[in-house]
């Protein structure tokens, strides 16, 4: 009973602030209610068991991507109305891409409940005892570890690109010599005079 | 509790429902108590360590001043800026408070007393504590001032910084307990040299307990890292425009996650609700009794801190983040995992 008014709530919030993303007119708004769809979506996970992805979906997605995103649209100057104006013109292609990605759900859902994965399941089921993150390791480190080791050097590849891309080396900057300032004394930088009145203060 | 509500003639999911309310209840309550003493302890302690005498003149050695305190902005009116984003404004310290308090969900008072005992506890803390730039960056965004918008971003790139290396260091507590759980993780904890209790005594672990503590104080943005504040250099900070119970919930939620962050290091590296020596007759003290002496100790450190060390500027803040805490916390990831890779479970094959 509590899970099925839980899943109609989650799915419920999940749908509507989708919705809204799209439709509110302030673009902070708009990743606000995103932020509130990943919330509510990491609520549906963890109904389906599956708390491991949940957490992982607020820690990444809440904690991290939103943020940039939040950081981003805030500081940018957007004039809404023209933002608006290309709403009309864009309409047909936006709607291609939904059907496709609609077509592409139903298809994998349609073959996923009768194709291999699923009639492989039967067989052999997933073992209850263990936890969602004895699993994954289990099968992120043996079975998939070129996979895992694959995702990792095409990460590191964006990296180091990312960094080349936008590193530049700026003529005429100075650069803090930490070293340098910790070796530093009161001593050296302080100096107590004992001045007489009205002989001014050699520098 | 489930069981007991059950007993009392209520179906099963009726019950649990009751008991969680009530575990809440017991919770939060408690916390927001706890918040208004330990503002007054944190004032006492300030005092003395400058010589003053502190908050003396509500109620027996000024005990009721948070509550003076908390009256007097309740009664204060709310102002709201008028170019502010009105829902965003008044939201952003609701989320501040209410994160602050949502983390307790998981730390363990006593073997089985804890409101959810998941399997993925200390991922919950990491999920919540990062939903906790929000309330910083919407209250600097929906006041529609410049200072309180710098301040929020000063605030937000601070706290995500020390995040990582605080992932890092959680990481290494995971390892050598092979589990997530906090109470696994306290129990795992027992009998180092078999007399004492708690991973800090381990010295794989121990920088990382030093580094945890001084990370939760950048983290909760604490002296010597208040730079959200940095009131005397700086306009205030993101709560800038905030007045009255709006700005008092801000103050609220920071020192609850203060108390949160004194909680979990009691709870990763120092042994949680066991005592701190593993002798028998230390075990009838009530578990419970030794967590909050721990939580005291590390919240006394944090005074303490406050009232004697310098505040550092923002580029050495950022600098001990990522130059310094986050490579030496990824080497002991590789240090703790390579030791037990080659002890506990069976050398390298």
């Amino acid at each position: 009973m509590i899970h099925v008014v839980a899943f109609y709530l989650f799915a419920t919030i999940v749908v509507c602030s989708g919705a809204l993303t799209i439709l509110s007119r302030n673009p902070v708004h708009s990743v606000l209610w995103l932020i509130l769809a990943f919330f509510n979506a990491a609520g549906l996970m963890i109904l389906l068991g599956a708390e491991f992805i949940a957490m992982l979906l607020v820690i990444v997605y809440v904690g991290a991507v939103a943020v940039l995103f939040l950081f981003v649209v805030m500081m940018l100057d957007i004039d809404f109305a023209e933002l608006r104006a290309g709403f009309v013109s864009y309409l047909p292609f936006g709607l291609l891409v939904a059907l496709v990605l609609l077509a592409e759900i139903v298809l994998g859902i349609g073959l996923w409940s009768v194709g291999p994965i699923e009639l492989a399941q039967r067989a052999g089921p997933v073992n209850p005892e263990l936890s969602n993150i004895q699993a994954i390791g289990a099968l992120l480190y043996t079975r998939y570890i070129f996979l895992f080791e694959a995702a990792g050097i095409v990460l590191l590849v964006a990296m180091i690109g990312a960094i080349v891309l936008t590193h530049r080396a700026r003529g005429g900057v100075r650069p803090q010599n930490i070293a340098r300032q910790n070796q530093r004394r009161p001593q050296d930088a302080v100096r107590n005079v004992n001045q007489p009145v009205g002989q001014g203060v050699e520098l | 509790m489930t069981a007991f509500f059950q007993n009392m003639g209520l179906p099963f999911e009726g019950a649990w429902l009751l008991a969680t309310v009530i575990g809440i209840l017991l919770i939060a309550l408690p916390v927001m108590l706890a918040v208004a003493m330990i503002i007054y302890a944190d004032r006492k302690i300030w005092a003395a360590m400058a010589l003053r005498r502190g908050p003396n003149v509500v109620g027996p050695f000024g005990l009721l001043q948070s509550f003076a305190d908390g009256l007097k902005v309740f009664l204060q009116e709310t102002i709201i800026p008028s170019a502010a984003n009105k829902t965003l404004f008044l939201i952003a310290p609701i989320i501040t408070f209410t994160v602050a308090l949502m983390a307790w969900a998981v730390v363990p008072f006593q073997v089985g007393v804890v409101l959810a005992d998941i399997n993925v506890g200390l991922l919950y803390v990491l999920a919540i504590s990062s939903l906790g730039v929000y309330g910083v960056v919407l209250s600097g965004w929906a006041s529609n001032s410049k200072y309180p918008f710098y301040s929020a971003i000063r605030a937000s790139a601070q706290m995500i910084s020390y995040e990582v290396s605080i992932g890092f260091i959680l990481i290494c507590v995971v390892l050598w307990a092979g589990s997530f759980n906090l109470t696994a993780i306290v129990e795992s904890q027992k009998g180092y040299y078999g007399f004492l209790n708690g991973n800090g005594f381990n010295p794989l672990l121990f920088p990382m307990a030093i580094m945890f503590l001084i990370s939760a104080m950048a983290e909760t943005a604490r002296a010597p890292f208040d730079l959200t504040e940095a009131e005397s250099e700086l306009v205030a900070g993101y709560q800038t425009e905030y007045s009255s119970m709006a700005f008092a919930l801000f103050w609220l939620g920071e020192y609850a996650n203060v108390i949160l962050m004194c909680a979990l290091n009691a709870v990763l590296f120092w042994g949680g609700y066991l005592p701190p020596f593993d002798w028998a007759p230390l075990y009838y003290v009530p578990g419970i009794l030794w967590l909050f002496a721990k939580i005291l100790f590390f919240f006394f450190v944090f005074s303490w801190v406050k009232a004697t060390v310098p505040r550092y500027r923002y580029d050495q803040l950022m600098r001990l983040g990522w130059k310094i805490f986050l490579p030496t916390s990824l080497l002991f990831v590789f240090l703790v995992s390579g030791f037990l890779m080659l002890t506990r479970y069976g050398g390298a094959q």
